[in-house]
C-alpha cells in the first residue's frame, strides 16, 4: 500500500476556515425548506450524505476500500423500521437500535474483513453484503420484495408529531450536523492522526507501536455505526426499508458518491451525495441510461479526476493562494 | 437420489462457470494486480454475442451457430478487453491497486446498462445446438448430452490453461514477470504486450464462458452480475496464487452449492459465501494460496 488513495487535504487551511464552511453549510441547509426547496429531496440527500461521509471514514482516512456498506445501511433500516412498526418504539429508540444493530454487524465483519488487505478486503466485504442480501431476501420480518412498508414517523421523545415535514426536516439536519461534527473530532484526534499513519505506511505504523489492526477494526466499527445511523434515519424519513438499501448497487453508489466529491476530504461526500441524488432523481424518467450515466461517471472520475470536486476546488485554492 | 445426482450435476455446471471465471480472474490479478470487475459484464457480453450469432448473423443460407460463437465471441471481448486495458487500465499501474478496481466497476455498469437499453431485463432463449441435444440414461439418472459437454470442455480448458502457464516457456515468461516485471523486462520481454494479451485472454475466457453458459441459463444482460460476486467469494477461498486451486475450489464449491440445494436448499444462496467466512477464520490466505 505505498501509494495509496489521491490524498487531498486541504493544505494549512487551518480549523477556522473549516469552520465557517461547516457553519456556512448549517445555515444553507436550515434554510432550504424556508427557501422552497423541496424538503424530501434535501433529507434524502442528507441522509445519503451522511452515509458517504461514514464511507469516507474509512476509504479516505483509512484507506480501507469496502465495497459492502449497504449492509450497514440497511441493516439499520431494517432493525429501525421493524422496531418503530411492530414494537412501536419512539423514533429516537428506534433510530438507536438501528444504529446499534449496524455497530455489531460492523464489528463482526470488521474484525473478518480486516484479515485480508487491498483489494481482499474488498471483495470479501461484498462478499460478505451480498450473503447479508440473501439474508434480508429469505427472512421472514423484512418481507422481501415488499419491505418493511408504512413505517410510522412516530412522536420524537413522545412529544414532537414527526409528520409534519418541517419538523423531521430539522430532526435530520440535526443527526446529520451531529454526525458531520463527530466525524470531523475523530479525524482530527490523535486517533485520526494514528488511522492516516497507517494508511500511509502500515509497517511503519506498527514497527512505532501502534496496533494497526485495533485501529482499523475501530474505524470500521464507526463507520459502520455512522452508516447504519443513515439507514435508520432513512427509514423514518421514507418510512420504508426495502431490499434496495442492502444490494450491491447502494455499495456502488456510496463509492462514487465519495469518489465524485473527493475522498479523504471532510466537504466531498457531501457534495457527492447531492450532485449524485440531483443526477438520479433528474433523470429518473431515462430508466437504464441511469446507470449508464452512473459508470461513466465512475470510469471518468478515476481516469481524469481522482481529487473528486472538494479535491480539485480546495487544490484550486492552494494554487491561487501562493 | 434422482434429484441428488440431479443437484450434484447443477453444482458442477455451476463449479465449471466458477472454476473458469476465477482462473481468469487470477490469471489477470497475478499480472496486472487489479480485480477485473467486468469480468461478469463481459461474460454476459459473451453469451449475447452468441445469441447475436445465431438469431442476426447469416451468411447466405448458413446460419452462424453455436459452434463459431465458441472462436468468434472469446475474440471479440478479448479484444474489447484489449482496448480497455490499452486506452484505460494501462494509466493506473503506477496507482494503488484500488483504482483498477473502481475503473472497472464503473465500466461494468456502462456495458450492462447498454446492454439493458438494448435488449431489455428479460431473459433470451438460447437453443441446445443440434449435436448436443437429448441425453443418456445413466440407470441412476438422466444426463443431459449438453450437460456433459459444459463439463468436459470447462475442464479442458482449464487444464490446458494451467498447462500452458505451469509448463511451457510462455507461461514461465508469465509466471517470472508475476514475480518481479522490471527484471524480465530487463531480459528482453515486452512485458507491457504480454500484460496486455493476458488481459486479452482473461476476458476472452470469461466470454467463452458466457457462449457456454447461453443454453443453460437465459441469456440476460444481469446474468454477469450476481454472478461475479460469487466468483469474488470463490476466489477469496481459493486464494489467487495457483492456478490449480482456482480450478479445484471452482468446481468444489460448485458441488458443494450443489449438495446444499438438495440437504438445505434455504441455504443455497448462501452457502459459499459462509465458507468464505470459515475459511478466512483460520486460513486468512485462502486455501491455496500465500500471503503476499
Amino acid at each position: 500500500m505505498a501509494t495509496t488513495i489521491s490524498r487531498s487535504e486541504p493544505a494549512r487551511t487551518g480549523g477556522n476556515l473549516m469552520l465557517i464552511a461547516t457553519a456556512v453549510m448549517a445555515i444553507i441547509l436550515a434554510l432550504a425548506p424556508v427557501a422552497g426547496i423541496y424538503p424530501v429531496f434535501v433529507m434524502k440527500a442528507l441522509c445519503f450524505a451522511l452515509f458517504a461521509c461514514a464511507f469516507n471514514l474509512l476509504l479516505g482516512f483509512g484507506g480501507l476500500l469496502s465495497f459492502g456498506h449497504s449492509m450497514f445501511l440497511g441493516t439499520a433500516g431494517y432493525v429501525c423500521a421493524y422496531a418503530a412498526k411492530s414494537w412501536g418504539l419512539t423514533p429516537e429508540l428506534a433510530i438507536l437500535l438501528g444504529t446499534i444493530a449496524a455497530a455489531a454487524l460492523g464489528t463482526l465483519v470488521g474484525a473478518l474483513a480486516i484479515r485480508r488487505q487491498g483489494i481482499y478486503f474488498a471483495m470479501i466485504t461484498l462478499a460478505v453484503a451480498q450473503m447479508m442480501y440473501f439474508f434480508y431476501l429469505q427472512t421472514p420480518f423484512t418481507h422481501g420484495e415488499d419491505g418493511i412498508q408504512a413505517v410510522p414517523r412516530g412522536r420524537l421523545f413522545g412529544l414532537i408529531d414527526l409528520t409534519n415535514p418541517y419538523a423531521m426536516y430539522y430532526t435530520v439536519l440535526a443527526i446529520f450536523l451531529a454526525a458531520f461534527l463527530f466525524i470531523y473530532r475523530v479525524i482530527h484526534s490523535p486517533f485520526g492522526q494514528v488511522l492516516k499513519a497507517i494508511r500511509e505506511n502500515e509497517p511503519r505504523a506498527i514497527s512505532l507501536g501502534y496496533d494497526a489492526d485495533r485501529y482499523k477494526l475501530i474505524a470500521f466499527v464507526l463507520s459502520a455505526t455512522l452508516a447504519g445511523l443513515a439507514g435508520a434515519t432513512k427509514a423514518i424519513v421514507f418510512q420504508l426499508a426495502s431490499l434496495t438499501d442492502v444490494h450491491w448497487t447502494m455499495s456502488g453508489e456510496v463509492v462514487l458518491m465519495t469518489l465524485l466529491g473527493g475522498m479523504g476530504t471532510i466537504f466531498g461526500p457531501v457534495v457527492g451525495a447531492f450532485v449524485i441524488i440531483a443526477l438520479e432523481s433528474y433523470l429518473a424518467g431515462f430508466g437504464e441510461w441511469v446507470t449508464v450515466i452512473t459508470g461513466t461517471i465512475f470510469v471518468v472520475c478515476v481516469l481524469a479526476f481522482r481529487r473528486g470536486i472538494v479535491g480539485e476546488l480546495s487544490a484550486w485554492w492552494a494554487r491561487t493562494r501562493n | 437420489m434422482q434429484a441428488l445426482f440431479g443437484q450434484l450435476l447443477i453444482g458442477l455446471i455451476n463449479g465449471a462457470f466458477y472454476a473458469m471465471l476465477s482462473l481468469g480472474l487470477a490469471v489477470i490479478f497475478g499480472l496486472l494486480n487489479i480485480i477485473n470487475f467486468t469480468h461478469g459484464a463481459q461474460y454476459m457480453m459473451g453469451a449475447f454475442i452468441a445469441w447475436l450469432l445465431l438469431n442476426k448473423v447469416h451468411i447466405g443460407d448458413w446460419q452462424l451457430g453455436y459452434w463459431s460463437a465458441l472462436v468468434i465471441a472469446p475474440i471479440v471481448v478479448g479484444a474489447v478487453g484489449v482496448i480497455i486495458e490499452r486506452t484505460m487500465l494501462s494509466r493506473l499501474y503506477k496507482l494503488d491497486h484500488l483504482y483498477g478496481l473502481l475503473l472497472t466497476f464503473g465500466l461494468a455498469l456502462v456495458i450492462q446498462g447498454l446492454f439493458r437499453n438494448e435488449f431489455g431485463s428479460s431473459g433470451l432463449p438460447y437453443q441446445i445446438p443440434s449435436l448436443l441435444q437429448g441425453g443418456v440414461n445413466l440407470g441412476f439418472m438422466f444426463l443431459p448430452i449438453y450437460r456433459a459437454w459444459v463439463i468436459v470442455a470447462s475442464l479442458i480448458v482449464c487444464l490446458t490453461t494451467w498447462y500452458v502457464i505451469e509448463r511451457t516457456k510462455l507461461g514461465s515468461y508469465l509466471r517470472a514477470a508475476t514475480e518481479n516485471p522490471a527484471l524480465v523486462q530487463a531480459f528482453g520481454i515486452n512485458v507491457p504486450r504480454m500484460i496486455t494479451l493476458t488481459f486479452g485472454f482473461g476476458v476472452g475466457l470469461a466470454a467463452l464462458a458466457g457462449v457456454m453458459a447461453a443454453p443453460i441459463y437465459q441469456v440476460n444482460p444481469l446474468m454477469g452480475a450476481d454472478l461475479i460476486i460469487v466468483v469474488f467469494a470463490v476466489v477469496v477461498i481459493g486464494g489467487m496464487g495457483s492456478i490449480m486451486g482456482s480450478i479445484l475450489t471452482g468446481f468444489g464449491l460448485g458441488v458443494v452449492e450443489g449438495l446444499t440445494k438438495y440437504f438445505y436448499p434455504e441455504a443455497s444462496n448462501t452457502v459459499i459465501f459462509v465458507v468464505m467466512v470459515i475459511v478466512l477464520m483460520f486460513r486468512p490466505a485462502g486455501l491455496f494460496g500465500r500471503e503476499r
